[in-house]
């Protein structure tokens, strides 16, 4: 099996799917000739030319609406979204239109359409190229949120994301483009929606994430590990429908959950998490659920490693939770 | 083909300088154009070589950008773009107030908030700028309109690009400004490339200009490397706003001589013939043609120039590399007028970390990686 990096296997991904079935369509700024500014759509405007790879004019509202017009009338179009952070003057194109479309014609018109984008921190990026804004997609019913972290998953998820039918939301965390690599599979294969990872099985405590988050966990639960404290993590890749069943049985069992996001605090999906935990399991819970979380400020430049929880903050949160009596 | 307006051959030619314009008026511009020129070498230099993240050069639309700013006397509010550094230099700021911008350090206008060439200069009448392309054309309506109401008499101008005529802000500025007959001038640098992707791929009109016609306002192509067709554009657009005639559109027809950005390489998307034909049209050669020709420019002057500017730009970047980063508290500052409990208890939750963990370390990333 060949080693990929994150955005290797997304490149993939789309090189496959669009061989596949020529319905898939991709569309954006700068995915042409450049391959887009990550890269992530190199090469792919050579082989599938003006009509299947389309350097649009500057208008995510422009690239949206016309990717849910292609959607309705049957291609699978896959428009890219440059920085997530400029995904708003499409917003209304998305939770309006791309997320209702098949509820309000009575399921007439489903509107198939995967928005790829990259997401969150790490590139020093100040607060335009660096935000975590999952919450506002997941709070829109109608939409599939889906974020994953390793390059297996990123190519079994936008593969299983295309040859489906509900829009989705696919976050791709740019901080790992380069840093994760892992072998992965070639050819065409599918990592189910919906259904969480276990990175690592422990006893003694929960720890959710997702997104490049996750690595920073890993990093935490090594350090825990050192000091005896063995950490079940998982990474739920999906967060809209998310795997609360995973997540559930594992708070079950060890009865002490940290989730750690890097988007801000209030209202962030670490808050819907801890929500169902005390709806579902607040009887095995032995200590406070932890939130360990961006802060309430815009993203900022300088003192981004400060924003962006470190594994230390982590590891805090854990020794919290795990001593609590 | 819309006419294009220009100046500089004619004015070559003239006995007189054009347009009203003193020596002393022409050496400024220049001046402004070198220093932008120096000031974006040096930011190059300085990101390549690591020392800070990222880099917008402007290198080639220094005349359509000074030829503006120009016309628009220092209490004109200018909504810039993340290009347009040169306006800044034209008004004043200091070197080392834009360099500490670069740095993000403690120093910093915006406190390391923002990357670098977003600056914020509130002193010198220049707005914020943003990251999302286009924000600034519709706000730029808004504060024309503002002038109107309180009976200024002042216009508003803003930047953007060919890339920015495609979001839905400039079609709701322009349609806003011209109900409105806002005094508002609308500067489209079409520097022909949105990043990777050329003018031809952003509009089938046949120019930027000729949208200004379905706004109800007078749109004008102007070769942005002539700066003295720039500025007269401009002056002309002013005195009609002023006057109460409305807004204008102003196409600047021009290149973009360096890459996007210093994360971009235009040898992926762009021919190679293009940058050579665009260098002989460089708008800071052919304005010292023109002052050669009225006796305004030395080789002598050129070089003190340049040695002043040098070294104005070196002591900038050692006084800024000195300077610390902004203090971890800060970060919280500015979100809102007063810090709310829950911001301070965030606060409290960083030293907490701090004192009990140690210092957080700083582990980098590369824009864009
Ligand atoms: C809303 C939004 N979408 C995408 C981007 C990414 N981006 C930054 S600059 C740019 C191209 C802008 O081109 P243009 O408006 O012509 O200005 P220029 O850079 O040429 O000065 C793009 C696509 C952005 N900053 N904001
Ligand atoms: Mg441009």
């Amino acid at each position: 099996m060949p080693e990929m990096t994150l955005l290797a296997a997304i490149n993939d991904a789309l090189n496959i799917a669009m061989a596949k079935d020529e319905r898939v369509v991709m569309l954006g700024e700068d995915i042409g000739k450049k391959g887009g500014v990550f890269g992530a759509t190199a090469g792919l405007h050579e082989k599938y030319g003006d009509l299947r790879v389309m350097d649009t004019p500057l208008s995510e509202n422009g690239i949206l609406g016309t990717a849910v017009g292609m959607g309705l009338y049957g291609l699978r179009p896959v428009p890219e979204i440059q920085f997530l952070d400029f995904i708003y003057p499409g917003f209304d194109q998305i939770v309006s239109e791309m997320a209702k479309f098949r509820y309000r014609s009575g399921g007439e018109y489903p509107c198939p359409c995967v928005v790829r984008s990259p997401s969150g921190g790490g590139i020093k990026g100040g607060h335009y190229h660096s935000q975590s804004a999952e919450s506002y997609f997941i709070h829109t019913p109608g939409l599939r949120v889906v974020m994953p972290s390793t390059p297996r998953d990123a190519k079994g998820m936008l593969l299983a994301s295309i040859f489906q039918d509900d829009p989705v939301i696919f976050l791709e965390p740019k901080a790992l483009y380069r840093h994760a690599k892992e072998e992965v599979e070639s050819g065409y294969f599918e990592v189910e929606l919906g259904k969480a990872r276990l990175v690592k099985a422990g006893d003694a405590v929960t720890l959710v994430s997702w997104g490049s988050m996750v690595v920073t966990c890993e990093q935490a639960v090594a350090k825990a590990a050192e000091k005896g404290v063995s950490v079940e993590l998982i990474d739920l890749r999906s967060l809209l429908p998310w795997d609360t069943d995973a997540v559930m049985a594992s708070v079950k069992k060890t009865g002490r959950l940290v989730i750690a996001q890097e988007a801000p605090r209030t209202l962030g999906f670490a808050s819907e998490i801890a929500a169902t935990a005390a709806e579902k399991a607040i009887d095995s819970l032995r200590a406070p659920i932890a939130r360990v979380s961006g802060f309430d400020t815009p993203f900022p430049y300088t003192l981004e490693h400060v924003y962006k929880p470190d594994a230390q903050r982590i590891l805090n949160a854990i020794d919290y939770v795990a001593r609590y009596d | 083909m819309a006419e294009m307006l220009q100046v500089l051959d004619a004015a070559t030619k003239a006995a007189k300088l054009p347009l009203g314009l003193t020596p002393d008026d022409c050496k400024t511009m220049y001046r402004a154009m070198l220093a932008t020129r120096l000031f974006d070498q040096r930011g190059m230099n300085l990101q390549r070589q690591g020392r800070i993240g990222f880099c917008v050069p402007s290198m080639g639309q220094e005349a359509s950008q000074i030829g503006t700013a120009f016309a628009a006397p220092k209490d004109d509010w200018i909504y810039p773009s993340y290009r347009t550094h040169s306006i800044a230099i034209l008004r004043g700021v200091p070197f080392r107030t834009l360099i500490d911008q670069l740095y993000g350090n403690a120093t910093d206008i915006v406190k390391g908030r923002q990357m670098p060439n977003h600056f914020s200069l509130r002193q010198w009448n220049l707005v914020s700028i943003s990251s999302p392309i286009g924000t600034q054309i519709s706000q730029a309506a808004g504060t024309a309109r503002a002038i109107q109401i309180r009976g200024e008499q002042k216009a508003v101008w803003t930047y953007f690009g060919d890339g920015g005529t495609s979001e839905g802000e400039f079609h709701c500025g322009m349609n806003f400004a011209g109900v409105w007959k806002a005094p508002c001038i609308f500067v489209c640098e079409n520097n022909q490339w949105a990043i990777s992707v050329p003018v031809r791929q952003q509009t089938a009109s046949e120019s930027f200009a000729a949208k200004a016609i379905a706004y109800g306002m007078p749109g004008v192509k102007v070769d942005g490397n002539d700066v003295l067709a720039v500025y007269q554009a401009a002056k002309e657009a002013r005195e009609r706003a002023i006057a109460g005639g409305g807004p204008t559109l102003i196409e600047t027809f021009t290149f973009r001589q360096g890459p996007h950005s210093s994360s971009d390489d235009p040898k992926r998307y762009q021919p190679p013939e293009m940058l050579e034909t665009w260098k002989k049209k460089d708008p800071i050669a052919r304005f010292q043609a023109f002052l050669e020709k009225k006796k305004l420019w030395t080789p002598e002057w050129e070089k003190a120039l340049t040695d002043e500017i040098t070294a104005d730009l070196a002591k900038a970047v050692d006084a800024a590399e000195q300077t610390p980063a902004p203090a971890v508290d800060t970060m919280f500052d500015d979100v809102y007028a007063t810090l709310p409990p829950h911001l301070v208890e965030q606060r409290e939750a960083v030293r907490q970390q701090i004192r009990t963990s140690g210092a957080i370390q700083d582990t980098g990333g590369k824009f864009p990686l």
